[in-house]
């Protein structure tokens, strides 16, 4: 039965949580609490509201489900990029970037990121440029968050993926399309109140249930020896370590997937997040900010500190405490996928597999490694997959059925099928471990966790790529709007706003607004959703959320980091510089995806197209075939940015002005 | 060090917990700091973003 593992007080419990979002929704609509209409009527947004608004946009399941399923990977290693949420994402972001966004962004009536751009640098291309970046890539970190929330329905509530998918996207898109898209703040607060709880609950439950916190990893670092053979051939060292350093060899390509993809490429890109970026603009001052502070670097240090260090304690669960009680309904000799890379043969462990029912519903719905098979390798020597691997440990019981020990890692453990196939699925590991290790009603918390993750998440996703087509592309394109056109500015501290100005709005406001660009916002995000929906669809295994995430954050750093930060800061920096800046940072990363970085050719296929052989031009030259673009993209990016500034005339001091103030230097 | 071998682990741990602490005491020592009026610019986005949601 599709449902089978879904009872009353789960539905129950998430039908009472939407009635909630859907109530504060509305108590937003009638009493005009977005952040926008504090700033009409004057007022500030309560600290915590922001920083928890602010946090809920950031954090979504992508951080808890994906990177902490590569937690359980590749281990606590993975701490780094929470330091990086904090400091760069939090502590940076706050005090240094946003109050001159805030600023400006008023200053120039600026009211979507590329239109920040747009008006800083007076280029329309930039405004288009950055406008269709965003709408072509979004969709893929929307893929993420969907994915995250899917996996956690199927392995939880025993769906199918497909069904998990439909079930989520039509959740998140109903909210998305009813109210999600306002911003309204007591939603998001809400929603970062309910994440707060869910991760606060794992935290003490998980660090508990392993005698503590140096207990817990003492035992964790006590277990290196069981990490999977094919990790510890890539530099593994064991949970509590980092990968093996260096360069020029196959050892170090785990050092270079964890630090240059994970942590650099996340915790720097969430600088130039253009969703993010917007938050700054609905603050009153940099008190608000200040205050915001106290919540927001608690509230990160909740979501990936703990996704990630339980994501690494997940495997002492599995090899040491988890004991599967059920029928053994089948065993099966399989090959289990655990490394699939496009136009190859992908790389499988020959194993037996358990199809065990917990439930008594007479369908399996725990799948688990009895043992590996020794098998031939390729130099006819035999593979010992049968001490590789785990080793179940079976005990039967009276009634028939039987306790089994499963003694495997997080990545073993986390076995699920996958159309004709069966593969180790990183992004399984959490809800494998939230699953099996958790109290039973912890499930439903996750779950509204979860839901309030991605709600919270993809209503600014979707705002942003909407926005992003309609307001940044086709508005420009059809010239009804004008770049580098900010309203009449200012003498001295107390601006003077011509009476036209003050009375109208924008020049054009709403009133010019063409219904046509409401129906391509719309359709933008309709669109955006389906891609986001077709990827999720298609795309399983290999940890695909991290890497979709971290494509998407990597972009954003490469192509608008510099001259975002740049245009925030240096007058000096012009038109020319800012857009040398963003297509070299686009054309290095499209160059590397396409060409240089493995996992993500191999998926586009044209290398291998060309050649026939492998998917990296550099494939013999390691470890650049694991290098993330940002490593190349950004310093280049950085650097065209400066040396053209230097070699083009600067702005005019009347459009600086604007920018900075009158009153400025 | 807390049972973690690696010690660029160990300071990861301890630097996410130091990371939050300084944004913690940042934001209580300047709590009453920053304050700015709100002027006729940032009223005017702010309708102008009121406006542009509600179309949405």
């Amino acid at each position: 039965m599709m449902f089978a593992q879904v009872d009353f007080w789960d539905l129950a419990w998430v039908l009472l949580y939407l009635a909630a979002v859907g109530y504060l929704g509305w108590l937003g609509y009638s009493h005009t609490k977005n952040a926008t209409d504090y700033l009409v009527a004057g007022r500030k947004v309560h600290p915590f509201i922001m920083a928890m608004s602010y946090g809920a946009t950031f954090i979504s399941t992508s951080a808890i489900v994906g990177f902490g399923g590569v937690a359980g990977l590749f281990g606590m290693s993975l701490l780094w990029l929470t330091f990086f949420n904090i400091f760069a994402g939090i502590f940076v972001a706050f005090i240094v970037l946003g109050g001159p966004t805030r600023r400006m962004g008023h200053r120039l009536d600026a009211h979507t990121f590329p239109e920040l751009m747009g008006r800083r640098f007076e280029s329309r291309f930039i405004q288009v440029l950055a406008g269709l970046i965003i709408f072509c890539v979004m969709p893929l970190y929307a893929a993420a968050v969907l994915i995250g929330g899917t996996e956690f329905m199927a392995t939880a509530f025993g769906l199918d993926y497909n069904t998990a998918l439909f079930v989520f996207a039509v959740v998140t898109g109903v909210y998305v399309f009813f109210g999600g898209l306002k911003g309204v703040l007591y939603t998001d607060t809400f929603q970062g109140v309910i994440m707060t709880v869910g991760m606060l609950i794992l935290l003490i439950w998980a660090y508990v249930s392993v005698g503590g916190v140096v207990t817990g990893h003492t035992e964790l670092t006590a277990m290196k020896d069981q990490a999977f053979v094919g990790f510890k051939k890539i530099g593994h060292q064991g949970w509590t370590s980092m990968p093996q350093f260096g360069w020029g060899k196959p050892d170090y390509n785990l050092w270079w997937i964890v630090v240059s993809t994970l942590v650099m490429g996340v915790g720097i890109g969430v600088l130039a997040q253009p969703q993010l970026v917007l938050r700054f603009l609905t603050v009153k001052s940099g008190r608000e900010l200040n205050r915001a502070l106290v919540y927001g670097g608690t509230f990160i240090l909740l979501m990936t500190g703990v996704a990630f260090t339980v994501g690494a304690l997940s495997n002492i669960y599995f090899f040491k405490r988890e004991k599967v009680v059920g029928r053994i309904l089948s065993r099966e000799e399989a090959k289990v996928i655990a490394k699939k890379e496009p136009g190859q043969k992908p790389a499988t462990v020959p194993c037996v597999l358990l199809h065990v029912d917990t439930t008594g519903s007479g369908k399996a719905d725990t799948h688990l490694v009895e043992r590996g098979i020794d098998t031939a390798g390729p130099d006819g020597k035999t593979i010992p997959w049968s001490k590789l691997m785990p080793q179940a440990q079976i005990t039967p019981l009276p009634d028939g059925r039987a306790e089994i020990l499963p003694r495997s890692s997080s990545f073993t453990r986390a076995v699920v099928p996958a159309g004709p196939d069966w593969v180790f699925n990183p992004d399984s590991i959490i809800p494998t471990y939230i699953t099996a290790a958790m109290p039973r009603w912890f499930k439903v918390v996750f779950l509204l966790t979860l839901l309030a993750a991605a709600m919270s998440t993809m209503s600014s996703q979707c705002h942003t790529l909407g926005s992003a087509i309609g307001h940044d592309v086709f508005e420009q394109l059809s010239g009804r709007e004008k770049p580098g056109q900010p309203p009449p500015q200012a003498t001295g501290d107390k601006r003077t706003i011509p009476v036209e100005f003050a009375n109208s709005g924008r020049s054009d406001s709403a009133a010019q607004k063409s219904n046509r660009t409401i129906v391509i916002v719309r359709a933008g995000i309709v669109v955006g959703l389906l891609l986001a929906v077709t990827f999720a669809y298609f795309t399983r295994g290999g940890y695909i959320i991290a890497r979709a995430t971290a494509i998407f954050f990597g972009l954003c750093a490469s192509a608008f980091l510099p001259a975002f930060v740049g245009g925030l800061f240096f007058r000096r920096i012009t038109k020319a510089g800012a857009i040398s800046s963003m297509v070299v940072g686009l054309v290095v990363t499209g160059f590397w995806l396409v060409f240089v970085k493995e996992a993500e050719a191999g998926a586009i296929g044209l290398v291998r197209l060309v050649t026939g052989g492998p998917n990296s031009i550099l494939a013999n030259y390691p470890n650049w075939p694991v290098v993330d673009p940002l490593f190349v993209a950004l310093p280049l990016s950085a650097l065209t940015a400066l040396v053209v500034s230097l070699f083009t005339r600067p702005p005019a001091d009347t459009h600086l002005a604007k920018c900075f103030g009158a009153g400025s230097s | 060090m807390l049972g973690i071998e690696d010690k660029w682990v160990a300071l990861a741990y301890l630097l996410c917990l130091a990371a939050s602490a300084l944004c913690i005491t940042y934001g209580l020592l300047r709590w009453n700091q920053g304050d700015e009026p709100v002027e006729e610019a940032d009223q005017r986005w702010a309708e102008h973003e009121t406006r542009e949601s509600e179309e949405l």
